[in-house]
């Protein structure tokens, strides 16, 4: 297949590991990769920028085969024409953010003023331009941030890969810089790839999940179909979520099916976003509960899934929801398929993106 | 802004500071005074004036920036190899690399001798394909002065790679950047602060250079003899002159080493805590 996206089939062993994976991006589409650590996301991206060749298997982009061990095709990675984010940013400490921003440029043969002048223009886009002369150790975490982001678009990359964004900044940050992230990620038409483990994020930006565990991809589908129906613990934990969809006012969002859920929205977002409420997050009564929880309301228990240290409780109309209990919750609530209970969580455990 | 020498508010206890006054004092402080307190002020400009002593500060400074060079010009592949490489038999090749740092310079000298003499392995040959003689010429106290000075090079601008955080050079990579770029704009200006303390040390070792220039070279003034080999010669015939060119020898080396060392260690501190 050489459609005009990016494909990877990857064989890769490193020691005692041993990584069979295969995925496929389409252009302008955004891939999220998830894993554990150790999972051989790393060693998945070095192959598709070239850091290191597959043993066996077969990437193409564009059309272009990059590497291929049994055809003897090794594009490196000088001339892969990838731009990537690095987990901690990986900006060149000596050189000034615009240098930053024109190194790629300058290293594919744009002479120095052309090239300082391109990435002065990034710089405006990214709201840097103030910046141009700092040195990289004097930005904050969200700053160096959109530095990473503008010194791989410069170069007009046909593939976006972001490695980890998020690691090492602080929550506030976090908030904003996903904010940035994802208006600046939105104009990009090339395929891109995110790699994180960061269940919003993932959720949020994702066109498609990827799973990749051991060095195999176990789970593969759209956000709704992965939190929905994890294939694996780990999944579970991570993105075995709640999403609503909806409509956000002020610190409701109006759900599609019409109810509304009380949110806290910092960022004083308008219009149509998700809300993720992770199952545990979620209180289950057996009377009317009175309490400081802003959401509560009365519903039915369609199913119980004993999974050992907790039960999955699945609720139905108004909103479903997945909750999960502790089985010792479970015996002294008495609770039964076809049972009427109330339910209830806290605006503040209720996380909020923009679509 | 991580890393500073010692802890805030840290007091330095007060065995180590003695330990540290008293080596101090035996091993730099005293053979200083007694340099001093020996000097012939009054045969200073004598000494100095001397076409001799002239010979042979201009040849030394000749001397030890060429050995500088060429440590620079072999010692960084030598380097890069040991630090980015793997190959069977590394391990021999750096123990090869860093042998006269531990080998007493008169046998390097005579090793050299046998080598590149005129009866030495590659010597003779050289004599008769070219008619060139390397012993007892100044190209012989620079081949030995680098063979003593340039282990000292390799092995700082060894650690130097070894600590440069190669993600840097893969995103370099990534942007378009061909490995002579990735070199000169990524791993160069990483390590230029080792580098630099490197080529110091290396100057310095080379400046002091005794027993391998004397035995592979000789002491011919105007030639070979060197500054060391000039005072060695002054000292056994009781002259003034040894103490005298001894006194510009540490001084010149005191100068630059404390120039050239605290803007080195300097750099370092801020491309380390950066």
């Amino acid at each position: 297949m050489t459609g005009a996206g990016l494909d990877v089939r990857a064989q890769v062993r490193v020691g005692t590991f041993d990584l069979d994976a295969a995925i496929a991006v389409e252009p302008g589409e955004l891939l999220v990769l998830v894993g554990p650590n150790g999972a051989g996301k790393s060693t998945l991206l070095r192959a598709v920028m070239g850091l290191r060749a597959v043993d066996g298997g077969r990437i193409t982009l564009a059309g272009e085969t990059l590497d291929d061990p049994e055809a003897d095709v090794f594009v490196p990675a000088r001339r892969r024409a990838i731009g990537a984010v690095f987990q901690d940013r990986l900006l060149f400490e000596h050189l000034d953010v615009v240098e930053n921003v024109a190194f790629g440029l300058r290293s594919r043969g744009t002479p120095r003023r052309a090239a300082r002048e391109i990435a002065m223009q990034w710089l405006e886009r990214f709201g840097l331009t103030a910046l141009a002369r700092s040195r990289p150790a004097q930005l904050s975490g969200g700053e160096s941030q959109r530095v990473a982001l503008a010194r791989a678009l410069a170069v007009e990359p046909r593939l976006l890969v972001l490695d980890e964004p998020f690691v090492g900044l602080d929550a506030t940050t976090r908030v904003d810089v996903r904010r940035e992230l994802r208006h600046h990620l939105a104009g990009v038409a090339a395929p891109r790839v995110l790699v994180t483990h960061d269940p919003i994020e993932a959720l949020g930006l994702a066109d498609r999940i990827v799973v990749l565990e051991s060095g195999r991809v176990t789970q593969t589908g759209t956000p709704a179909e992965v939190a929905a129906r994890p294939r694996s613990a780990y999944v579970a934990d991570l993105l075995g979520v709640n999403l609503l969809h909806g409509t956000l006012r002020a610190a409701t969002l109006e759900l599609d099916g019409g109810h509304p859920v009380a949110v806290v929205n910092d960022d004083a977002i308008t219009g149509p976003a998700t809300a993720i409420i992770t199952p545990r997050a979620v209180t289950v009564h057996t009377v009317r509960p009175q309490g400081s929880a802003r959401n509560a309301w009365a519903t039915t228990i369609a199913d119980l899934d004993d999974q050992g240290e907790r039960v999955r409780v699945r609720v139905g109309a108004p909103v479903p929801l997945s909750i999960d209990i502790t089985p010792s919750a479970r015996a002294e609530l008495g609770l039964v398929p076809g049972a009427p209970v109330w339910i209830s969580f806290k605006a503040t455990d209720v996380a909020i993106a923009a679509e | 802004m991580s890393r500073r020498r010692g802890g805030a508010g840290e007091r330095t206890p007060a065995a180590v500071a003695v330990v540290a006054l008293v080596a101090l004092t035996i091993f730099f402080v005293l053979p200083l005074a007694g340099l001093l307190w020996r000097a012939p002020w009054s045969k200073f400009g004598s000494v100095l004036g001397d076409e001799q002593s002239r010979q042979a500060l201009r040849l030394s400074l000749v001397c030890s920036l060429s050995a500088t060079g060429l440590s620079l010009l072999f010692g960084f592949p030598i380097a890069w190899l040991l630090a980015r490489t793997d190959f069977r038999g590394r391990s021999v090749v750096r123990a090869l690399a860093v042998l006269p740092l531990v080998l007493p310079p008169v046998v390097g000298g005579v090793a050299l001798f046998y080598a590149f003499g005129r009866r030495g392995l590659i010597g003779q040959w050289l004599e008769q394909a070219f008619g060139w003689e390397l012993p007892f010429t100044v190209w012989a106290a620079i081949l030995a002065e680098t063979f003593v000075a340039m282990p000292f090079f390799v092995i700082t601008v060894e650690g130097a790679l070894r600590g440069v955080d190669t993600r840097f050079e893969d995103a370099a990579a990534s942007l378009g950047a061909g490995r002579f770029t990735v070199m000169r704009r990524i791993t160069l200006p990483a390590i230029g602060p080792s580098i630099l303390a490197g080529l110091a040390l290396t100057w310095a070792r080379a400046l002091g250079e005794f027993g391998a220039t004397i035995t592979f070279a000789g002491n011919f003034q105007g030639r070979t003899q060197t500054l060391p080999l000039a005072i060695y010669l002054a000292f056994e015939s009781n002259q003034p002159a040894g103490i005298v060119l001894s006194l510009v020898l540490v001084a010149v080396s005191v100068v630059v080493l404390a120039v050239v060392g605290s803007r080195v260690f300097a750099m370092r501190d801020r491309v380390v805590t950066t």
